[in-house]
């Protein structure tokens, strides 16, 4: 229908992004019928995600022109802006952002290194920046997903952490299966995503390639090449980011910071 | 929160800390256990400053009980294993029963802590903190939580525990196990700190007023109440 309205590219994209926004709006009038509210956090991700995409979309314009190795550069601030969103994640807890910028530069940085490396992607810029920064995406939502979890964990069983520590265990002994539950916690999306793929869902990157005219066949086994090259950097970041946060809820003598009041 | 707070523990004496609700009672303790880090002044250990020491060590040695036990997922077993296992020193199925023997829970050690009472879940913790064979035992109000039977069960174990009951002869592997336990115990409540301890040291405001004998001390605050 909309496609009857609007001709103009620009137009008829600017009312697709009204259109999903709608919807997720709907969602908001329904959770605050149930009294949960979601208007202002929403309507902040919107038109940010919105300015961003966008914004992104420009860039890549230029970017068709630029040299390969400025990919480095821009997979590099990528990192750090992911480590920047999911430290918000972890209220209160000590050393958020440098970690969750160490596990997802760990996590999906390496990912990313080793596969150019092999070719498994191609370093021109056009296709190393948008692959690299779906692995970064991904990266960051684990990361965020498991900083979250441990955060909540930690404050929920202070008792039992200092009960640990006051029996001589140290800091990495007494939070070992909130580490572990964290971990699992995070990588449930990315299991989930490989376990229905083809099922529930035909990814968008596979979708693209098909309508760009790229075989199926090749365009299948790709996209589970980018599912898998997403797991094991989501898995790489959420690993390094808890074993790397389990330190930060110490001080130097073994006693527990993260504590409802201190800030969490 | 505390301040000029100096006081020394004797070797071998129950020193009960009373005072109102948030006159820091709680907070000496875990300064005492190190769970918190004092701003400034120290803290001894036969004239070692604690924090000379490992934190875990000293947690072995200064040991605490809990207001509530927080007990360990699993059997009674298990928890009575953790402290010794983070020295990996595994306790025998021989020395399990004699800790289990000594809070009343001799047969224990298989059940599920799931499963326990109030006063049998504090009882565990009481034998998971004795494990690890401490020097000093601190006591965070160890029957403020719990019914007056269990509070009376509660009380005659540490006075078994710290050698001062009548019925000590009876357990003579306590003793043996634990020489010269000392113990700190914080409460709010006077009469139980009569009925455990030689001495006492009364806060309010973060600051010591008092500090002798527990009758001493417990007339004074007779006389002011």
């Amino acid at each position: 229908m909309l496609k009857i309205l609007f001709h103009d590219p620009l137009r008829l994209g600017l009312a697709q992004a009204a259109a999903a926004a709608l919807s997720a709006l709907i969602v908001v009038f329904l959770a605050r019928k149930r009294g949960i509210h979601l208007e202002k956090e929403l309507a902040v991700a919107l038109v940010r995600g919105l300015v961003q995409i966008i914004a992104v979309g420009s860039i890549l314009l230029l970017l068709l022109r630029a040299p390969d190795w400025t990919s480095v550069f821009l997979l590099t601030a990528m990192i750090v802006a992911a480590g920047a969103t999911s430290a918000r994640r972890a209220k209160g807890m000590p050393g958020a952002f440098p970690v969750s910028t160490w596990a997802i530069a760990c996590g999906a940085g390496s990912v990313i290194a080793l596969m150019t490396w092999l070719g498994v992607i191609d370093t021109p810029i056009t296709t190393l920046v948008p692959v690299g920064s779906m692995l970064i995406a991904n990266a960051m939502n684990t990361n965020g997903l498991a900083m979250n979890r441990f955060r909540t964990d930690v404050l929920a069983h202070v008792g039992e952490i200092e009960t640990a520590l006051a029996l001589g265990a140290d800091g990495k002994s007494s939070v070992a299966s909130y580490v572990q539950g964290s971990f699992e916690a995070s990588l449930i999306p990315a299991i989930d995503s490989l376990r229905s793929l083809g099922i529930v869902w035909i990814p968008g990157l596979m979708a693209g390639m098909l309508l760009s005219g790229s075989r199926p066949l090749y365009a299948a086994i790709y996209q589970f090449v980018v599912l898998a090259m997403i797991f094991a950097a989501s898995g790489l970041t959420s690993l390094v980011a808890t074993l790397l946060i389990r330190n930060r809820v110490f001080s130097p003598a073994e006693q527990l910071v993260l504590r409802p009041g201190n800030g969490a | 929160m505390l301040a000029d707070a100096t006081f020394s523990v004797h070797t071998g004496e129950t020193l009960a800390i009373v005072g109102p609700s948030g006159s820091g009672k709680s907070t000496l303790l875990r300064l005492l256990n190190r769970l918190d880090e004092p701003t400034t002044g120290s803290i001894l250990l036969d004239d070692t400053d604690y924090k000379q020491i490992v934190p875990q060590e000293l947690r072995r040695r200064v040991a605490m009980v809990t207001q509530r036990p927080f007990l360990f997922p699993g059997t009674v077993d298990s928890n009575l294993q953790f402290g010794p296992r983070q020295r990996r020193e595994v306790l025998s199925s021989a020395r399990i029963d004699e800790l289990l023997a000594s809070v009343g829970l001799a047969g224990y050690a298989s059940r599920d802590v799931a499963n326990l009472s109030g006063g049998e879940a504090q009882r565990v913790s009481f034998a998971r903190t004795l494990a690890n064979r401490p020097e000093i035992l601190l006591l965070d109000e160890p029957t403020s939580a719990l019914d007056e039977d269990s509070r009376h069960g509660i009380e005659t174990l540490i006075l078994e525990i710290t050698r001062r009951s009548p019925v000590a002869a009876s357990t003579p592997d306590i003793a043996s196990a634990n020489p010269q336990l000392t113990c700190v115990l914080v409460t709010h409540d006077l009469a139980q700190a009569a009925r455990l301890a030689q001495r006492a040291l009364v806060l309010k405001s973060g600051h010591i007023v008092k500090n002798g004998p527990i009758e001493e001390v417990l007339r004074a605050e007779d006389s002011v109440s």
